[in-house]
């Protein structure tokens, strides 16, 4: 259904449903998401806080506390599998094995009591069957991989004795052991500061290079983005809006949520935080399923048809799809 | 941190011999008289010199040096001396005497330990492992039927005193079924399979008793630190690199739940010698929980002072090494 696809995908979702039921009434995080990864390519995930992208990635591995979560619908291809229908065992195996996962915060993902060094080889033993002395040699061949110095000191030392940048780099090593085929970053780098943040970047580039792994890229900030990704998946309140190319999508934005995003980043000319602007209003509280558009109470363009249906992805040519019954180049309504 | 335990043990020093006078003092402005007991025939005269030999009426500072001379340097010259150190000449020591036994306190503190240690003890030990798995499941499977029964138990076996519990199962297990004696029989001589059926039986019912009480209580801190750190993120990492449950709760959160759990057991190891006073009493078992109180009521001063002071040792001791193992347990510590 997704249109200018050539070779098969390494991961192909269809359709993913992710709810919460809490006691508040059912909070519905992800309201029906397709996409796909490419091999070796990389795809951002961008959207405001609570817009559903983190629950998205984690429903595919089920890391989700479940209950309260609960995947109502989708399918997750993976290597001829339905990773939503694979057995406990069998999901464990693709988890850190052939897809590494890194989270947000490097202060609080790694376990404080364990030496670093052991929490590096843990995957490598669990899925690659390595020999304590074997998963040491490659634990340090990783530590040296993500740039930590004296790599073959630094295994024995506890996660409290690294820096914040150095820990994400330790997560980054833990992601990569097995050599995974995609690699899911959750706002690696929001967690750090601005230069800190930057040599991440660097390091995942480069990485990426090197290793070939196709990359979810999971971030606030479309300016990181538009810098690494082949394609960008733009999201609101659970849903898809807007998904294009990378050049497409800053060239011809076309949903009225991706020009507001676009239009907060500060300009070459402009500097400094207080040059941020951000978008007006706040995203919906997700408590039902919406039959009108999510965006509609905060966008400038919403007319009668937004407040009565909400619109599904639709196709504009070479893999550029919106979500949105405006038509914003012409001015007028689809 | 040998350097902070070394630092920790030298400040000890004096915060105990400020706790032992404040003992002293307060045993002496306690009304009581060691002599109150013996039959009214005793003359007034005979009393007197009765009191005079044992001490009593000296002024404290005298009496509190004595004492202190007694604890921290007689006994211990003495002990040596039991396991063939002399130091020093034997027959100048004056050892602390009990009033109402007119014997060193210490025999008589050595003579109940063992009762102490295998029941109040025993218990402990039971509470912890029945307590560390219980609290594990019931927080691994929050909400379940097994969870809520546990929390159940644990409610009643904590706000229930263990007086209540103690009679109740006498009523029901000695007096209506028959199954145990109520009262321990501490000179049962052990040396057939027939005395060690019977030892086993007298000791069930005070060590269920108590460790009911342990358990609910360790149980419950068990639980809440391990619900603490199974929402934590690097639960999350771990399931990510694709670590089997039993590895990720076992391994993962166990680690770090036990921390303080084992700061609380450590902390609680003081009560095994002090806390039982009470079951000790119902089940009569005689043990230090029962000398301490013979020697309230006897008035017995030096036993009572020497007791206490053990009990304070004790506490300090085990303050200190809850603080060590927890610098052990937890890499991010560091003492010095
Ligand atoms: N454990 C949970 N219980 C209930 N609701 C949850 C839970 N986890 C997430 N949600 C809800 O799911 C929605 C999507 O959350 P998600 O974490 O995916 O957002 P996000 O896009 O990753 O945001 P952020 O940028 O802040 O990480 C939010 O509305 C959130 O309230
Ligand atoms: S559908 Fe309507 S409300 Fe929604 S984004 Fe488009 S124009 Fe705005
Ligand atoms: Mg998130």
């Amino acid at each position: 259904m997704l249109g200018g696809r050539a070779i098969k995908p390494v991961l192909d979702v269809t359709d993913l449903r992710t709810v919460f039921h809490t006691q508040d009434g059912t909070v519905h995080a992800v309201n029906g998401i397709s996409f796909y990864l490419e091999e070796g390519e990389l795809l951002s995930v961008v959207g405001e806080s609570g817009s559903g992208k983190s629950v998205t990635m984690m429903s595919l591995l089920k890391l989700l506390p479940i209950p309260p979560a609960e995947i109502v619908a989708g399918t997750v291809e993976f290597d001829g599998n339905d990773l939503l229908k694979l057995e406990p065992e069998a999901l464990r195996q693709v988890r850190g094995g052939d897809i590494g996962f890194i989270f947000q915060d490097p202060m609080t993902s790694l376990n404080p009591v364990f030496k670093v060094g052991f929490q590096i080889m843990e995957p490598l033993k669990e899925h690659l069957g390595l020999s304590e002395k074997e998963a040491r040699k490659r634990a340090v061949e990783l530590l040296e991989l993500v740039g930590i110095p004296s790599a073959s000191d630094r295994l024995d030392d506890y996660p409290h004795q690294f820096s914040g940048g150095m820990r994400q780099r330790v997560m980054i090593a833990i992601a990569l052991a097995c050599d995974p085929k995609i690699l899911i970053a959750d706002e690696p780098t929001t967690a750090l500061d601005v230069t800190i943040q930057a040599q991440i970047i660097e390091l995942v580039k480069k990485l990426r290079q090197k290793l070939g792994m196709a990359i979810v890229w999971i971030t606030h900030d479309l300016g990181v983005a538009a810098g690494i990704s082949d394609r960008i998946m733009v999201m609101y309140a659970g849903f898809v809006v807007e998904h294009a190319k990378v050049k497409d999508l800053y060239k011809r934005p076309l949903h009225p949520y991706t020009r507001a995003l676009l239009a907060t980043l500060p300009t070459d000319d402009e500097e400094g935080e207080d040059r941020l602007k951000s978008i007006s209003g706040l995203p919906p509280a997700l408590h039902e399923y919406p039959n009108s558009c999510p965006f509609a109470p905060r966008c400038e363009h919403a007319f009668d048809r937004c407040q009565k249906e909400n619109p599904l992805l639709m196709e504009m040519g070479d893999g550029h799809q919106v979500a949105c019954w405006w038509d914003v180049e012409k001015g007028a309504p689809r | 941190m040998l350097n902070y335990t070394l630092r920790r043990l030298l400040f000890a020093i004096p915060t105990l011999l400020v706790i032992s006078f404040i003992i002293f003092v307060i045993l002496d402005l306690a009304p009581g008289d060691p002599t109150g007991q013996l039959p009214l025939t005793i003359p007034a005269e005979v009393r007197a010199k009765i009191r005079e030999s044992l001490g009593v009426g000296e002024p404290i500072h005298i009496a509190y040096f004595k004492w202190v001379r007694g604890f921290f340097v007689y006994e211990p010259l003495y002990w040596l001396d039991q396991i063939g150190i002399t130091i020093g000449d034997p027959s100048e020591r004056a050892r602390i005497i009990s009033y109402a036994t007119r014997g060193p306190v210490f025999d008589l503190i050595l003579e109940r330990i063992p009762q102490t240690l295998w029941v109040v003890g025993l218990s402990y030990v039971f509470g912890i492992l029945i307590a560390l798995p219980i609290g594990v499941i019931s927080a691994y499977k929050q909400y379940s039927w097994f969870d809520q029964l546990g929390t159940f138990i644990s409610m009643v076996g904590f706000s229930v005193p263990t007086f209540f519990t103690g009679l109740l199962m006498i009523v029901i297990f000695s007096v209506q079924l028959g199954w145990f004696p109520s009262v321990y029989d501490t000179t049962l001589d052990v040396n057939s399979w027939d005395t060690f059926i019977l030892q086993v039986k007298q000791m069930v019912m005070p060590v269920a008793v108590l460790a009911l009480y342990n358990a609910s209580q360790i149980s419950r801190f068990m639980r809440a630190s391990m619900l603490d750190n199974l929402t934590q993120d690097y639960v999350r990492t771990a399931r990510a690199k694709g670590m089997s449950e039993k590895v990720v709760v076992l391994t993962h959160v166990l680690r770090n739940s036990l921390i303080p759990v084992v700061t609380v057991i450590a902390l609680g190891v003081p009560t095994i010698f002090s806390g039982a006073i009470i079951t000790e009493q119902i089940f009569r078992v005689n043990g230090l929980g029962q000398l301490l109180i013979i020697g309230i009521q006897g008035s017995d001063f030096p036993l009572v002072q020497t007791l206490t002071f053990i009990f304070a040792i004790l506490i300090v001791l085990f303050n200190l090494i809850a603080d060590v193992i927890y610098g052990i347990l937890d890499p991010r510590i560091r003492y010095d």
